[in-house]
């Protein structure tokens, strides 16, 4: 209960976020990535900003035995680079350039309700639920 | 560089970089959207509870502070669905595959300097360039 009070909470500042720096609207996302035209960096300083507020603070919360609401911070994948991360990686790319959607904008637009983003949305939960089903673990 | 937007870029990411300390402070995980929702659809998934509320909380924030009619954001979607049922698939998918996307790995990823993180940034960086490269100057769709 008091886990999904706080992931509310991070939600919400985290939805708060993408609608401010405008990271809610694909095409403002699409002008990033468009660097042959009139190119818009405000991606670029969405990621540094946000590397700016977490780098410090983390050093300070990663100090403490535990989390506040939890028994134990959840460790780190360690897998190497590897084809499986790198293959992921470039097909999520694709997808992001033919939309201007990547998953957080993604759920905050729906607030638009436009046809295109709920299009989008159901389609992406269908991938990650074909992931999980065509990599089922062995029994 | 006319449509830059410094001041709201700036002080979204700074929204963005303490909701991913506050969550690592309170859950002590980190805030990667893709593996939140996905891992909702995963044989193990034994707490889709907070899941959930973090997804609720991406629509509620905006709502908020949509109604309030402060800052109006106007946003563009592509209105061809196939397009768009395509690009949620590969979306979807890939984040499965490569463990992440632009928050998991290229905010909290890149904050603890992992290289996996750095090399999965890199990689769907140039593939989304290429893609909007090949959509807008060789293909010509809609800028």
């Amino acid at each position: 209960m008091v886990l999904a009070l706080s992931a509310l909470l991070c939600g919400t500042l985290f939805g708060l976020g993408l609608y401010v720096s405008q990271m809610i609207n694909p095409g403002k996302v699409l002008g990033f990535l468009d660097v042959a035209g009139q190119w818009d960096p405000s991606l670029l300083l969405v990621m540094a900003s946000a590397l700016a507020a977490l780098m410090p603070l983390q050093w300070f919360i990663l100090k403490r035995s535990r989390p506040v609401c939890t028994d134990s911070f959840q460790a780190p994948a360690t897998n190497p680079i590897d084809s499986r991360l790198l293959a992921g990686a470039a097909l999520f790319g694709i997808g992001w350039g033919l939309s201007g959607f990547c998953p957080g904008p993604a759920f905050s637009g729906l607030i638009y309700g436009l046809q295109g983003n709920i299009v989008f949305v159901g389609a992406m939960l269908f991938g990650m639920w074909l992931f999980h089903i065509l990599h089922r673990p062995k029994r | 560089m006319e449509n830059f937007t410094p001041f709201s870029a700036l002080a979204g990411g700074l929204l963005i970089g303490l909701s991913s300390a506050l969550f690592l402070l309170l859950n002590g995980r980190r805030a990667g959207i893709s593996s939140i929702a996905g891992s909702l659809f995963s044989f193990r998934c034994v707490d889709p509870g907070w899941r959930l509320c973090f997804l609720a909380g991406l629509v509620l924030g905006p709502l908020l502070i949509g109604k309030t009619g402060w800052l109006p954001v106007d946003v563009q979607v592509n209105d061809s669905l196939p397009l768009m049922a395509a690009a949620g698939l590969l979306v979807g998918y890939g984040t499965s595959l490569g463990s992440g996307c632009t928050s998991g790995h290229g905010i909290c990823g890149l904050a603890r300097l992992s290289k996996r993180s750095l090399a999965a940034t890199l990689t769907f960086m140039l593939s989304a360039g290429i893609t909007v490269y090949i959509a807008r100057h060789l293909l010509g769709a809609g800028s």
